[in-house]
């Protein structure tokens, strides 16, 4: 199981500077989003106990790569349904589990990757840590663990939709919204009520919180050890989703 | 001599869709180091058998092992015995030819070397060394294939299942997927294969089960099927404007069989090939049809098609009308 889990996931980050668009994806586009937001909203949003509208961004954008960093497992499962791929893997004595588990961990790498080109660009920027070292790395754990919770997700997505653009289309409505409706890119006490309520419940925002109190210090609350729960929460009820769907999708 | 377990059995298979019933009571055999050619149209219930016997799908019912396994309880086990290529399995195209054959390896539960080293056999193999280290979107349909066959090849199977295997392919790259098949045939491997193509089943199948709507029509070596429809038959070809009647007319009373009209083909069973032309062209001339060509053939699997099933093997638009007189 390990071993075919480590094959496939090699598979996976091996195909993915052979094909522009995926890798395009995880290193210019957030570089984008970054300063588009940096320097188009930046101005207009005002983030009270934050020093800087940067300080406050980075985190938020770091978070919302990770949860579409688990498209490469969509895509990459749709793509293989379609062509065959699944079918020859089935045919194979390998653990059903590896060829799901092979590709989210696949984008654990990814996500790194991700991760680090958001932080150097923030750095570049004016981004400043206000930590130690021992809380930037509990981060950056916190980080992958919640990319590898929703690549699980993005499992499920990718074994349940019939094409690799159905993939695209289901992962964007659905991840948009998380993402947005939370404290990533504006404090939410600026929203309206009711929807403050829902951004604050939102994992996704747990998780921003958790971020910007390890990396710029700040209050902590209980957002650290929710954000983990969270992430378990999610990793229990999406992989075993997504494989049973992966099981299920062989009589279809 | 030792008592051989056949390679492939399979018994009452039964699979459904939904309504539609896939599978309907399938039975499906091979003796070790043969081919087995299963014959039909789209949607007749290969690939689904196929499917079942790879251990991909779970049959509703019946039952059948393959290399001595059950295809459901031992299915684990089974899978390192089995090969599977063609239509439906496939390549990883971002990948290159050798890196597709050492993941498949490695999936096999074999070190990255060991892999590796078999990867480069096999491409050597399938004349594909000098395109291993491309990737497999830029190889052609043929070599696509044989990289596929090669997949299935990795842990030298006993058993190897090819599904429509050549399907799409150019007539050269047929022929030389052919030549491969054949070469692994005569080192053993025991193959079962589904095609429309009726000439491949011919030059490669030991037996041949025909299949349709979901379950075996008629099984046997290919001239043992042809025999069942019949013997040589006389067949004419009618100069433009000549009257397909007036020769069925002319011809019907040589045969207890109805006389077969297709476009300005007209034919009849004989029973001997001595003096049938020399007949057919004297009735001919007496009733004034005009003939461009009169020859004697053995009938073709296309015959033994359209006689089980009363339709073609592909079923497309392009097939030349029938029409049927009984004698």
């Amino acid at each position: 199981m390990i071993n075919d889990t480590l094959t496939l996931a090699e598979r996976a980050l091996v195909r993915l500077p052979r094909n522009p668009d995926m890798l395009l994806a995880f290193t210019v586009q957030p570089i984008m989003f970054v300063l588009l937001f940096a320097f188009v909203f930046g101005g207009a949003i005002e983030t009270p106990g934050y020093g800087d509208y940067i300080d406050f961004l980075i985190p938020g954008m770091i978070v919302q790569q990770i949860c579409f960093g688990g498209f490469a497992t969509a895509l990459g499962l749709a793509e293989d349904m379609t062509k065959g791929l699944i079918d020859r893997f089935r045919s194979l004595p390998t653990a059903r589990a590896s060829v799901l588990a092979g590709r989210t961990l696949a984008d654990v790498a990814t996500n790194l990757l991700s991760v680090a080109i958001l932080l150097a660009t923030g750095l570049v920027i004016g981004f400043r840590f206000d930590a130690g070292v021992p809380e930037i790395l509990a981060g950056l754990g916190l980080l992958l663990l919640f990319g590898y919770a929703f690549s699980w997700i993005f499992a499920l997505i990718g074994m349940s939709v019939s094409s690799p653009e159905a993939a695209n289309g289901v992962g964007f409505t659905l991840i948009f919204p998380i993402t947005f409706i939370s404290s990533a890119f504006v404090p939410v006490a600026s929203m309206p009520a009711g929807l403050e309520q829902v951004a604050e419940a939102n994992p996704v925002s747990v998780v921003v919180d958790a971020i910007r109190a390890l990396w710029l210090g700040g209050e902590m609350g209980n957002s650290l050890w929710l954000s983990v729960v969270w992430c378990f929460v999610l990793i229990a009820v999406f992989a075993p989703l997504a494989v049973r769907k992966y099981r299920m999708s062989a009589s279809a | 001599m030792r008592f051989e377990e056949p390679a492939i059995s399979a018994q009452g298979l039964v699979k459904s869709f939904g309504d539609v019933r896939a599978l309907d009571g399938v039975d499906l055999e091979a003796a070790p180091g043969t081919v087995l050619g299963v014959l039909g149209p789209n949607g007749a219930g290969k690939t689904t058998s196929v499917r079942v016997l790879t251990t991909l799908l779970e049959p509703d019912g019946g039952q059948a092992r393959v290399a001595g396994l059950d295809v459901v309880k031992d299915a684990p086990r089974l899978r390192s015995r089995i090969g599977l290529a063609g239509q439906y399995a496939a390549v990883d195209e971002n990948l290159t030819g050798i890196e597709n054959l050492t993941m498949v390896g490695r999936l096999y539960g074999n070190k990255r070397a060991v892999a590796k080293r078999r990867a480069a056999e096999l491409l050597e193999r399938f004349s594909l060394s000098d395109a291993g280290s491309r990737p497999a979107k830029t190889y052609s349909g043929g070599m696509r294939r044989r990289l596929d066959l090669a997949a299935a090849l990795v842990a030298s199977p006993p058993v190897l299942f090819l599904d429509e295997p050549t399907t799409g392919l150019d007539p050269r790259s047929r022929i030389e997927l052919w030549t491969a098949i054949e070469e692994l045939v005569g080192e053993g491997t025991t193959v079962l294969l589904t095609t429309q193509y009726l000439e491949e089943a011919d030059r490669l199948a030991d037996r041949i089960a025909v299949i349709d709507h979901g379950h075996v029509i008629a099984e046997g070596t290919a001239d043992e099927l042809k025999a069942r429809v019949g013997g040589l038959r006389v067949e004419v070809t009618l100069t433009h404007g000549a009257a397909a009647f007036a020769a069925m007319t002319a011809l019907e009373s040589m045969s207890d069989e109805p006389v077969r009209v297709d476009g300005p083909l007209v034919s009849v069973q004989v029973d001997e090939r001595a003096g049938a032309i020399m007949e057919a062209a004297r009735r001919l001339s007496q009733a004034g049809v005009g003939a461009e060509d009169i020859a004697v053939r053995r009938p073709t699997l296309d015959d033994v098609f359209l006689s089980l099933t009363g339709h073609a093997t592909v079923e497309d638009q392009d097939v030349p009308e029938l029409v049927e007189v009984a004698a």
